[in-house]
């Protein structure tokens, strides 16, 4: 079977996966709604899985894959966490803006 | 460096490739860009839709899957049930200050600048090919083998980890009772 690199490159993949990274972070640093941010958190997420999962084809090993499985049961465990935490903040504090969560002086 | 590809001699892989790069780019952008709640979780919907159709560019199907259930299917809804429980759907997001806000632009400019310039002059692939070796490694069943024989400790604490995380999520958004 032909490889599917063959035709799109890997540097495409990279520069994909950068941009889309850069965009999770600018998402971070930008808005100041909770929920947009951990949004942007899945975004740099699926990027870097997607770079493993283009790097698991070029070496022609799964091992990337597996790795890119794992990641996702992570995702999926901090997501219901942090929506969690940011219901119960919801409650004590009636708003999400990460700008009014200052009662750690941090 | 980087190959300017010729419109005109394109495979439809190839544009496959780039319509697919443009709607992901284009949704993430919006997703972070968009005022709206609920819209920026449709515009993430589309975004992760779209990665899976790259999964599905390299073939690998059980990634493409696994994303549609886990992404769109299990984290997508967590999130709009959350929008509508907080009831965030209205415009009144107050801004961050300007300086901030240009702060972000410009950590992401150079961000993008720098990372693009490292892997552009990276070692580059000798003459543009890859190897094939030719035996099956990323089909579903392949996949199965290997998560169960030899990545059998991980994949079980995984299942640890999911329960663990389930309980704390009960606990974390349980409402207290007593007092008050």
């Amino acid at each position: 079977m032909d490889n599917i690199l063959n035709q799109i490159g890997i540097e495409n993949y990279i520069f994909l996966s950068v941009i889309l990274f850069c965009i999770g972070v600018f998402g971070v640093l930008y808005r100041r709604n909770a929920i947009v941010v951990f949004m942007s958190i899945e975004i740099m997420l699926n990027a870097i899985n997607l770079l493993f999962a283009a790097f698991s084809t070029y070496h022609q090993d799964a091992q990337g894959q597996v790795f890119v499985f794992f990641s996702m049961a992570v995702a999926a465990a901090e997501v219901a966490i942090g929506l969690a935490i940011l219901v119960s903040i919801f409650r004590n504090m009636g708003t999400i803006d990460v700008g009014n969560l200052k009662n750690l002086k941090g | 460096m980087i190959q300017i590809p010729d419109i005109a001699n394109a495979t439809p892989i190839q544009i496959l490739f780039c319509v697919l790069s443009v709607i992901t780019l284009a949704t993430a952008f919006l997703t972070i860009y968009s005022k709206k709640p609920m819209h920026n979780a449709i515009y993430l919907v589309i975004c992760f839709t779209s990665i899976s159709g790259h999964y599905l560019l390299l073939n690998a199907q059980f990634l493409a899957l696994v994303n549609l259930i886990v992404y769109i299917g299990a984290i997508m809804i967590l999130m709009l049930f959350t929008i509508m429980l907080m009831n965030l759907n209205k415009e009144n997001e107050v801004h961050k200050p300007r300086i901030t806000r240009l702060g972000a632009i410009v950590v992401f400019c150079l961000m993008c600048l720098v990372l693009i310039a490292m892997f552009m002059n990276s070692k580059p692939i000798a003459d543009g090919s890859y190897d094939v070796t030719g035996e099956d490694y990323q089909s579903i069943q392949v996949l199965g083998k290997l998560l169960l024989n030899e990545y059998m400790v991980p994949f079980e604490f995984a299942s640890v980890l999911l329960l663990v995380a389930m309980i704390g999520a009960v606990l974390l958004s349980k409402k207290e009772k007593t007092e008050k």
